[in-house]
């Protein structure tokens, strides 16, 4: 009988103190967290911790650098971002340069193709071998300074013992408690969408219903982004994407719905999943009208164009939300769009987004690592810091193609999110380069030779 | 992935291949990254295929000279010495070397250059451009842009202005003697940072 009595009062006070901390808990994440959600205010909490941060990863990079000279290592800068100088100069520039070097006669009799035109694409060919544009943009972006994350520790050992206890520390940190934090409203708020979004689905058509699903979709992607802990800034509001239209975004990774929708309410655009995702398309589907494709469907582009510009024609129903990159950039750039979304003839509001890489990396390399790691990822980095900038709606011109509007909205995103606009294919990153780029290049070439023949012929 | 040091003593024979082609440390261990960055197999060795991959070169239109150039005659594989070997040729050549005729040619010379550039023009490497390959060359660089006959007297144009001992072919020295004016240092060299 003795050490039962002796277990019963600890028991007991384990038993309160664990249900105290769990209230204390509670009501902490529904003051702080979810009701400021509900109402889409904020306290100011994650740009208060975002300034820490950002102080201490300034001592920590100061530290490290400072160990690698006391201990005479060549800090391999590995975050400069080329192996070599690669000078913007086009074909023709080139070509013509070489030639007027070397020419032995004027030029107006010179010889249509010269020997030395082999160099320019001799030396640009060796270029790409060297160092590749599309490669790099492919792998996560280099950071300058350390953020205490292994992850994207590519130079720092172990250089001083007070950096590896603050590691340790974050570690602990982010692990102990920001995940499981984070975890809790990851499932609080999409259950929430989803048992929500059900019940208003009952509601009969009508302002009523819209308006309260609109307000459901908010709430609960902003409850998602605190539980990324993404500290989000939206600039030029005035160009937020109306009904009729359609909103086009750079892509980095599939949070980018998140930050979006929970700033407005757009009509989603993809197929349907199987699973968890699949669940949650069904349930959002019933509350306000979504575009959700079967896998057979998504190949037939007739239907798919069809039923966009059915529900773009219609105004009561929300802008359509779409990624025409088709795959995801790690943020430094900004790939060909595909034309098919510029095909509508609808306005277009494009938005630019520009993640922050000092607190952690949202890229998704889907042939790295899955959608569950991914996850785990991003909720285990500090925070995702990031800006929306709304850009002036732009609408197809006269004489111009969807290829050339798609081209023009493109360079306008590159531009504002200070991202490259690079000329080539998402797809790239999985199939080879069609040969359309090289007769490109070919194009080039001959009308700088036969040009000068048919010059020629003509004096 | 560390420090410099560690990673070049991750290369054997290293000093003699700083030696030979004149890179420093730090660009050894860059086009070291590099190279295991394209040897996606982790082999040690690249293959064409591994050239293949890297997209800009796919689309250059002498693309498959180019990674022919890096092949010796009858070998599939290049090893990282003869990587950097090969890219060495277009660094800048250095100004300050005093020539010295008892010295092997450097990799980075007018000379080497010109060679390298030659190679890409002669493939079936009998010393002589004939003009089946001044043609094959052409066809490659326009290939659908202009007709058959364009290219042809084309190719006989630039024979006839630099065969100088006309027998219907160039040589390397007729080549070297077409390009004396251009710089080739300049328009062949690739700047590397740091």
């Amino acid at each position: 009988m003795g050490p039962f009595l002796d277990f019963n009062p600890f028991d007991n006070l384990l038993c309160i103190l664990l249900g105290i901390s769990f209230t204390v808990w509670f009501t902490l994440l529904l003051v702080f967290i979810i009701v400021p959600a509900i109402f889409g205010v904020s306290f100011g909490i994650r740009r208060l911790y975002m300034k820490t941060l950002l102080k201490i990863f300034e001592w920590a990079t100061h530290r490290i650098e400072r160990g690698a000279k006391d201990n005479n290592h060549l800090l391999y800068k590995h975050y400069s971002n080329a192996i070599i100088a690669k000078e913007p100069t086009s074909l023709e520039e080139e070509i013509n340069e070489i030639r007027r070097r070397g020419s032995n006669r004027d030029l107006d009799s010179a010889s249509a193709f010269e020997m030395s035109d082999i160099f320019y694409f001799c030396r640009r060919g060796v270029e790409s071998i060297m160092d590749d544009e599309v490669t790099k943009r492919f792998s996560a972006e280099e950071l300058e300074s350390w953020n205490l994350l292994t992850r994207s520790n590519y130079n720092f050992q172990h250089i001083s013992l007070r950096l590896t206890v603050l590691w340790g520390l974050g570690v602990v940190i982010r692990y102990g408690f920001l995940l499981p934090l984070r975890v809790t409203l990851a499932f609080t708020g999409v259950g929430l969408l989803v048992v929500l979004t059900s019940i208003i689905g009952f509601l009969p058509n009508g302002r009523m219903k819209n308006f309260l699903s609109e307000q459901v979709h908010l709430m609960c992607y902003r409850i998602c982004v605190r539980a990324l802990t993404a500290i989000i800034t939206y600039h030029d509001s005035e160009n937020k994407p109306k009904n009729g239209g359609i909103c086009v975004a750079n892509h980095t990774s599939p949070i980018d719905v998140i930050i979006l929708a929970s700033d407005g309410c757009y009509a989603m655009v993809g197929q349907i999943h199987g699973g968890l995702m699949g669940v949650i398309q069904k349930s959002m589907v019933k509350a306000c009208p979504h575009i959700w494709f079967e896998r057979s469907e998504v190949k037939d582009r007739h239907l798919v164009a069809k039923r966009l510009s059915d529900h773009v024609e219609d105004t009561t129903k929300l802008p359509i939300l779409i990624f025409p990159e088709g795959t995801c950039i790690n943020n430094t750039s900004v790939m060909m769009f595909k034309k098919g979304s510029f095909e509508i003839g609808s306005t277009v509001y494009p938005v630019a987004i520009k993640y922050d890489p000092r607190f952690g990396d949202a890229f998704w390399n889907s042939s790295q690592f899955g959608m569950v790691n991914y996850l785990l990822r991003m909720m285990s980095s500090w925070a995702i810091v990031c800006s929306v900038w709304y850009l002036p709606p732009m609408t197809r011109e006269e004489g111009e193609d969807a290829v050339q509007f798609a081209s023009r909205v493109k360079a306008a995103i590159a531009r504002q999110g200070g991202l490259v606009d690079l000329l080539w294919d998402g797809g790239l990153k999985r199939g080879k380069v069609k040969d359309a780029f090289k007769e490109e290049q070919q194009k080039l070439y001959s009308k700088m030779l036969v040009g000068t023949q048919e010059d020629r012929s003509r004096s | 992935m560390g420090t410099t040091n560690s990673t070049l003593s991750k290369i054997p024979n290293v000093e003699e291949l700083m030696q030979e082609t004149g890179f420093t440390p730090a660009h050894i261990v860059r086009l070291y990254d590099r190279f295991e960055a394209l040897d996606k197999e982790k082999t040690g060795l690249l293959r064409p295929q591994d050239f293949g991959a890297i997209n800009r070169l796919a689309m250059n239109p002498i693309g498959d000279r180019i990674i022919g150039a890096f092949f010796s005659p009858g070998q599939e594989t290049v090893d990282f010495h003869s990587f950097v070997r090969i890219l060495a040729h277009f660094r800048p050549a250095d100004k300050k070397r005093p020539k010295d005729p008892s010295m092997p040619e450097p990799v980075n010379s007018r000379t080497s250059k010109l060679k390298f550039a030659f190679q890409l023009y002669d493939q079936d490497k009998d010393g002589k451009i004939s003009r089946a390959e001044l043609l094959q060359v052409l066809r490659s660089m326009l290939e659908m842009q202009v007709t058959e006959e364009q290219l042809e007297s084309i190719a006989d144009r630039t024979i006839q202005e630099a065969d100088l001992d006309k027998d219907d072919a160039i040589s390397f020295e007729e080549f070297r003697k077409s390009l004396e004016k251009v710089n080739i240092d300049h328009k062949m060299s690739i700047r590397f940072l740091r």
